[in-house]
């Protein structure tokens, strides 16, 4: 057997192995029920909250918008904290004193921010799909186009995740890089339509992933007519190039 | 590799650790030398056989040590790098450890370099002993080699007329001859010691903390050499 191939199976071993940790671990699982319980509780008093200009349910639009959210968190801060400390505990130095670890830890990585992404979607959207109406979970299209964007968004978060992981010096600077993240999750239009903001301040969030995961979670599960309330010309319908191309 | 202290992969239970560390050596075997380790064995090698269930956090620090060297082992590496391995244990755990590194030596094709700052545990465990000072090699041998060459100059001490003397001598035999010879009856409490490696290494250190490192290092050189 190769020696690469001999680390990719490893690793996706290894992400099967941390993922069963972290979902028998007591404090793991409090951690990923923690906040969506609290955004599902105060979404529920929001429901019969219009979003402005529509009809429909300010906490249902939430719905999605959370989702997006926490796939960004799962491969930012999830990952980039996961990396510090295993950095501070010795696990990478293991993983660089055995043949192809770095390979192996990196596969295993990827598998477990990603299946911690999924099991984060799942707590958010079962319950989320009883709670409120509006939700389009009917149709194949919806959820096709919830996979691409979970696949898309972790594609793109990751990477960044793990250069955030590597720069910070240790455990203690990640709150700094929390407070600016904490700012982006509330100018990005996840509890509250980004059209609503400033103009400039719509630029901003437009720059960083947190706002086209939720747009783009939104668009697959959200119906057309909600377009209207992102930016782009009123009356749009839910094409992410359309979107890209008007801008504010 | 082992250093003095891994806290990594604590939430893994032993067996499984090694499982997932063993697959990434597979390919490295060899038909003389199979890799990896099979892992059963290798647990009971390191006397962790009944903590094989067990998270690695909830190890003691010696059983920890253990586990250590099983990870450092699982790939039967032919070197194995042991830094100060025996640091912070208590006298039983110490005696497990070395027990442990015997089997080691003996079991496998393994070529073992540890570092300690115990004099005692390098005689009992190495075949070869080098002795650093300022970053220069001042002493290489097996234990018995350094231990004959130290012991050159013994130390001896006696008693007459109620005081103390002690002195330190290439061939004591000739000098306590003759001290009885010139006092006779009037010497008591007379004891010969030849000097170990360890009363040789703790006057090496003295001296080398007391900044006159390159003497004692030349000292040093001159009762080896």
């Amino acid at each position: 057997m190769n020696p690469s191939m001999a680390a990719v199976g490893a690793g996706i071993r290894r992400g099967g192995i941390e993922l069963r940790q972290t979902l028998t671990n007591a404090q793991d699982m409090w951690n990923y029920v923690f906040l969506p319980t609290v955004l599902l509780v105060v979404m529920y008093f929001l429901r019969g909250h219009k979003v402005p200009g529509t009809d429909f349910s300010l906490g249902a639009m939430s719905i999605p918008s959370v989702i997006g959210m926490q796939v960004a968190f799962g491969g930012l801060v999830i990952l980039a904290t996961v990396l510090i400390i295993e950095r501070e505990d010795g696990t990478l130095l293991r993983a660089k004193a055995t043949p192809n670890g770095m390979l192996g830890y990196l596969v295993g990585k990827v598998l477990t921010v990603s299946g911690m992404s999924l099991v984060s979607l799942a707590i958010v959207l079962v319950p989320g799909a009883f709670l409120f109406e509006g939700m389009r979970l009917d149709s194949l299209a919806s959820w096709s186009t919830l996979a691409w964007v979970l696949l898309l968004g972790l594609v793109a978060t990751i990477p960044v995740g793990a250069v955030i992981g590597s720069l910070l010096p240790g455990p203690r600077s990640l709150g700094f890089a929390m407070v600016p993240t904490m700012g982006l999750v509330a100018t990005s239009g996840i509890f509250y339509p980004i059209t609503g903001f400033p103009v400039w301040l719509q630029w901003i969030a437009q720059v960083f992933p947190i706002y086209w995961l939720s747009l783009g979670m939104r668009s697959a599960l959200l119906p057309g007519s909600m377009a209207a309330a992102e930016i782009g010309v009123p009356g749009a319908t839910w094409k992410p190039s359309e979107s890209l191309d008007s801008g504010p | 590799m082992v250093l003095q202290s891994w806290r990594d992969h604590g939430k893994w239970r032993v067996r499984e650790l090694l499982v997932h560390l063993g697959r990434y050596y597979a390919p490295y075997g060899t038909p003389g030398r199979k890799r990896p380790y099979d892992v059963d064995e290798l647990i009971e090698t390191v006397g962790l056989g009944e903590h094989a269930g067990k998270k690695i956090s909830s190890l003691s620090g010696g059983q920890r040590r253990r586990m250590d060297v099983a990870i450092g082992i699982v790939g039967r590496p032919e070197l194995l790098f042991l830094d100060e391995p025996t640091a912070g244990f208590d006298p039983h755990a110490r005696r497990e450890f070395h027990d442990l590194v015997h089997r080691l030596a003996d079991l496998e094709d393994t070529t073992i370099l540890l570092t300690t700052h115990d004099l005692d545990e390098a005689e009992k465990l190495a075949d070869r002993i080098l002795i650093l000072a300022g970053g220069t090699i001042i002493a290489d041998g097996s234990a018995d080699q350094l231990s004959r060459r130290m012991s050159t100059k013994s130390e001896v001490r006696w008693s007459r007329d109620g005081q103390s003397f002690v002195h330190s001598d290439a061939d004591p035999t000739q000098f306590v001859r003759e001290l009885f010879r010139q006092y006779g009856e009037a010497i008591s409490d007379l004891e010969v010691r030849p000097a170990s490696l360890e009363d040789s290494y703790m006057s090496l250190v003295r001296e080398f903390e007391s900044g006159r490192e390159g003497r004692a290092a030349r000292e040093f050189e001159e009762v080896v050499g």
